[in-house]
């Protein structure tokens, strides 16, 4: 599996929050080169795409923005957590693992035929 | 809750600030300013680390507008914006948006008005359970399809059907009330036990009648109606149990009906008071023979049809014929479906004016939808224009529905408005004769269905021009000037005007039609002189209720004098029984020297009018041989009477009928003929001359036999000739009663003309409701033509330009135009006049005096609809016949 994968519809947000969630504050490209990195750069982030969902994230008040400096002294907006953020990560995280376990019982040959 | 928020948020970003675009626009330059950072770290050079960068973000501009439209709401803003733009283009074009307006508003209007009345008239069901169950019920016999039923022919009807649940019969009377403050005549019904429950009416309180109490001299009860409980009784939970005085006898109240009783069939409708039938002291009660103007009601049993009960009945007639043949042979029970009773006499005219106003439809439908392609192809460009520049096909539609939503919007209120105001005014044009009528209010289904109706054309020829240019090569369209295939729209638009005119053809001769009926009807002499004729009822106080027949007779005598004495009144008569008109009564009789026919159905009916020695003076009936009754002919003077034309011609032919001689079924007096006096049309101006009844006696009121003396305190009908004003001499009547004592009374005041008029209201009701439709369709029509001429003169400016260059003249130009302009009016006119022959004969039974194919009628609105169709092609081809050759050119 060489080849670099999009990101799947609707988790783009799950992994926003819990990059945030194990970062803390960070900007706009750190939580975009963190999601690569965290997949083991098997997946290409077309930045762009971010900012629409950090939005959408921020509209829903998830997570909240302001403007600081990043360590290269560039002026930059940080986004962090918000307590209703927290408790969205703990809901998705629980049916994303539900999901990808059922769909393990599939993929895996059975074994107790 | 989070898209809640969400929505909330970007609802707020409708509002968008050049701040929050500056902001994300820093967000952007910071990250890539950041990436750019890292790329140079890298090794990379300084354009390849921005190329890089740029490359792995997706575009800036992108960007910002995927971000833009999670900002906003990006549906609502394109809504917003169309929004704005329609108006802009509306506002543009002011005359385009007024005549759409205008045509819309009026269709949707008077389409909503009548659909309406019909809806609450014909369709909607009756106020009572399982309606379709119930049929009024009538004896046929010989001269009467629709009879009214004796009591005991009926209470052998109830006994021995086999079909029925429950059935009943009643019969009006006018009660007078004392004992409450100033005495008072109250509409009631005398009605056997199972009325209320035959038609599921529960009493508001207390309980109905028992079988019981319905027979002859059982025990006096009342019950009461709303209205009347809270007037006289201010709605008090005690009133059962109470007396109320009716006629001078003391009736126990047992309970009250509810006021949204009503039930518009015979004399069945909403009244005062319900007293059993036993309880009329009526002679002929127990007589098996008379009718007495009793009508019933019946409830079928549950699955059983109107065929079934017709069967059954007819074999309980049968039998009653066998058994009591000197009475009741030739008497059959005739059912009729409640429904069919109550409209069946406003039907024809309620579905001529329903398909009236669908043409009208029609018209504003095609007129809109002409409106709409004629403006779609004058846009042709404007449509090119905005797909090169990248419109996408949804968007150019999407902004096309949202003009014409607009256009529906307002014209939809406006309609809405006309639709209420119409509504109501078709109801007061006919108060009375309309049943049902308290029932109608506007309906919103039929607002909403005709507004969707005239939309859906609107759009669909609106948006098919749009769709195809969008569709072919924007180049060509924009090469063509927008005037593209402007030779098919133009045929699609001449088809319209063509179908305009045939239709508001047939309707401007449905309408001349109508019209020319109503002229011949009220040509028509109705045998009397209507104007300046007073009628109204009389009852004397009710200690004369149990009076001897002498001191009746002589108190009647009393009132007319004191009547023939009071200012403006010429002549006063009595009438009792029949009334031009207005109520018709009629009796058996045979040609003295004849044996007695056996039965009834034997003997020779006749239509009889009780009245005094002015009667003739009153009503202006023209004398034609003999004599009229005098003060001399009473009760002890011999037995005379005076019989018109028809009875004259139908059983003296070519004799003189003076001193012939007469016997009237149930008296044993023989009666003289001393005059013969001309026909009164007592059965209005249009339906005498068909009926089956016409011949007329006429009998001196001081010989009635004094049984039926007897019943005149309760009241009887007077006739009056007055001069001068109206009110005054109402006035001056009320005042004579009121010196002679308050517990008499004077009700139902009218005048003759007005039951003339009445007589023909539903005549007249569809006539001007036809002729405002027609007039409607021709405005829209002329409308419609207008605006084609004005367009094809629009779009030829060049070619005219050309011809005038060539040396046409103004006078070839206006020629060419208008000539335009009548072929599809003449082409129109001559597919109306097919369409109307055809179609008249459906309303031939309106009609009277006229054929539905009338030539004058037909070619007097074919000239009118040309002339008008003339005048609105004469103004735009005026405008062609002033174009200025020179402009026509350069303007393109």
């Amino acid at each position: 599996m060489a080849e670099k994968t999009d990101v799947w519809q609707g988790t783009l947000a799950l992994m926003v929050l819990k990059t945030l969630e194990s970062m803390g504050s960070l900007h706009g490209y750190g939580i975009a080169r963190r999601i690569e990195q965290t997949s083991g750069e098997l997946i290409s982030l077309n930045y762009g795409t971010l900012y629409p969902a950090l939005l959408k994230l921020e509209q829903e008040g998830a997570i909240s923005s302001e403007w600081g400096t990043s360590e290269n002294n560039r002026k930059a907006k940080f986004y962090k957590l918000t307590r209703v953020g927290r408790k969205q990560i703990q809901k998705e995280s629980q049916d994303w693992q539900q999901a990808t376990a059922i769909l393990a019982r599939f993929l895996t040959p059975a074994e107790e035929a | 809750m989070r898209q809640l928020r969400a929505f909330w948020i970007r609802l707020k970003g409708l509002r968008r600030t050049s701040k929050a675009d500056a902001e994300f626009a820093a967000e952007l330059e910071s990250h890539l300013q950041i990436h750019i950072d890292e790329n140079l770290r890298a090794g990379m050079t300084p354009s390849e680390a921005r190329r890089q960068a740029t490359i792995q973000l997706g575009g800036v501009e992108q960007t910002k507008q995927v971000y833009r439209e999670r900002q906003t709401l990006p549906w609502l803003e394109t809504l917003g914006q169309d929004i704005r733009f329609s108006l802009r283009m509306l506002q543009k074009s002011p005359g385009f948006t007024f005549v759409a307006i205008i045509t819309l508003a009026l269709g949707i209007g008077a389409n909503t008005a009548i659909f309406s009345i019909v809806n609450g008239v014909l369709l909607n069901p009756l106020p009572f359970p399982h309606p379709e169950q119930l049929v009024v019920l009538h004896a046929s016999k010989p001269n009467f399809e629709f009879g009214s039923i004796s009591y005991p022919n009926f209470q052998d009807w109830r006994k021995d059907n086999h079909t029925f649940s429950s059935m009943a019969v009643s019969r009006g009377y006018y009660f007078s009330l004392t004992g409450m403050g100033l005495a008072e005549q109250l509409d009631g019904q005398f009605m056997t036990s199972d009325f209320f429950e035959t038609l599921g009416v529960k009493p508001l309180l207390g309980r109905t009648f028992t079988l019981a109490e319905e027979q002859p001299g059982a025990g006096p009860v009342v019950l009461i109606s709303e209205g009347l409980w809270r007037r006289k009784f201010s709605a008090s939970p005690n009133v059962l149990g109470r007396t109320l005085s009716l006629e001078g006898r003391n009736l126990t109240i047992i309970g009250v009906v509810p006021s949204s009783f009503q039930l518009a069939v015979w004399s069945m409708g909403s009244r005062d008071v319900y007293v059993p039938i036993g309880q009329w002291k009526n002679p002929a009660l127990t007589e098996r023979g008379d009718g007495l103007g009793i009508r019933g009601i019946g409830r079928l049993k549950p699955g059983v049809s109107l065929d079934q009960a017709n069967a059954d009945m007819a074999r309980v007639s049968r039998n009653l014929a066998a058994s009591f043949p000197d009475v009741d042979k030739g008497t059959t029970a005739k059912l009729v479906p409640l429904k069919e009773q109550m409209i069946g006499d406003v039907r024809p005219y309620l579905l001529v004016l329903t398909a009236a106003v669908g043409f009208v439809l029609l018209i504003a439908c095609v007129n809109v939808a002409s409106l709409m392609l004629a403006r779609s192809t004058a846009r042709m460009r404007e449509f090119a224009v905005r797909t090169a520049l990248g419109a996408s096909r949804n968007r150019l539609i999407r902004q096309l529905l949202t003009e014409s939503l607009m256009l529906a919007i307002v014209a939809g209120v406006l309609g809405l408005l006309l639709a209420a105001w119409g509504t109501h005014a078709g109801l007061k044009l006919l108060p009375q004769t309309l049943p049902r009528a308290d029932e109608i209010g506007l309906d919103y289904r039929v607002l909403l269905f005709t507004m969707a109706i005239s939309l859906l054309a609107g759009t669909v020829f609106g948006i098919a021009p749009a769709l195809k240019s969008s569709q072919a090569d924007p180049q060509t369209a924009l090469k063509e000037g927008g005037r593209g295939a402007s030779g098919t729209r133009h045929r699609a638009q001449s088809a319209f005007v063509i179908v305009e005119m045939a239709t508001a053809l047939v309707l401007l001769i449905g309408a001349g039609l109508m019209v020319r009926s109503l002229a011949r009807l009220w040509s028509v002499d109705p045998g009397f002189n209507p104007h300046n004729v007073l009628t109204f009822g009389y009852t004397l106080p009710p200690s004369m209720i149990n009076a001897n027949p002498d001191a009746i007779r002589a108190a009647y005598r009393n009132f007319d004098d004191r009547l023939a004495a009071t200012t403006g009144i010429e002549a006063v008569s009595q009438s009792w029984g029949g009334m031009p008109m207005e109520g018709d009564d009629d009796t058996f009789f045979w040609l003295d020297g004849q044996p007695k026919p056996a039965t009834t159905d034997a003997m020779n009916g006749t239509l009889i009018y009780n009245v005094g020695p002015d009667y003739l003076r009153v009503m202006g009936i023209p004398l034609l041989r003999g004599r009229f009754f005098g003060t001399h002919d009473d009760e002890k003077a011999p037995y005379v009477g005076v019989i018109d034309t028809v009875f004259a011609n139908k059983y003296f032919p070519s004799q003189n009928p003076i001193g012939k001689r007469l016997l009237l079924d149930g008296d044993t007096r023989k009666l003289e003929v001393v005059g013969v006096v001309g026909h009164v049309k007592q059965w209005g101006l249009d339906a005498d001359d068909t009926r089956p009844l016409q011949v007329q006696l006429y009998t001196a009121w001081a010989q009635t036999p004094d049984d039926f003396t007897r019943l005149a305190p309760s009241g009887i009908d007077e006739v009056v000739r007055y001069k001068g004003d109206l009110t005054g001499v109402t006035e001056a009547i009320r005042r004579t009663i009121g010196q002679m004592s308050n517990e008499q009374m004077i009700y139902n005041p009218g005048t003759m003309e007005s039951a003339i008029s009445d007589s023909l209201a539903q005549r007249r009701f569809a006539m001007v409701l036809l002729a405002a439709f027609a007039a409607l369709a021709l405005l829209l029509a002329s409308i419609g033509i207008y605006g084609v001429i004005a367009y094809i003169v629009g779009q030829r400016t060049q070619e005219i330009g050309i011809r005038m260059a060539f040396g046409a003249h103004r006078i070839d130009v206006l020629r060419l135009m208008l000539w335009e302009g009548m072929r599809l009016a003449l082409t129109g006119v001559v597919i109306g006049i097919a369409s109307g022959l055809a179609l008249t004969q459906l309303m031939s039974k309106m009609l009277y005096g006229v054929s539905a194919t009338d030539p004058l009628t037909f070619c007097g609105v074919a000239a009118l609809l040309t002339s008008v169709a003339l005048a609105a092609c004469y103004f735009p081809a005026r405008k062609a016949a002033h174009v200025d050759p020179m402009q026509a050119f350069r303007s393109e």
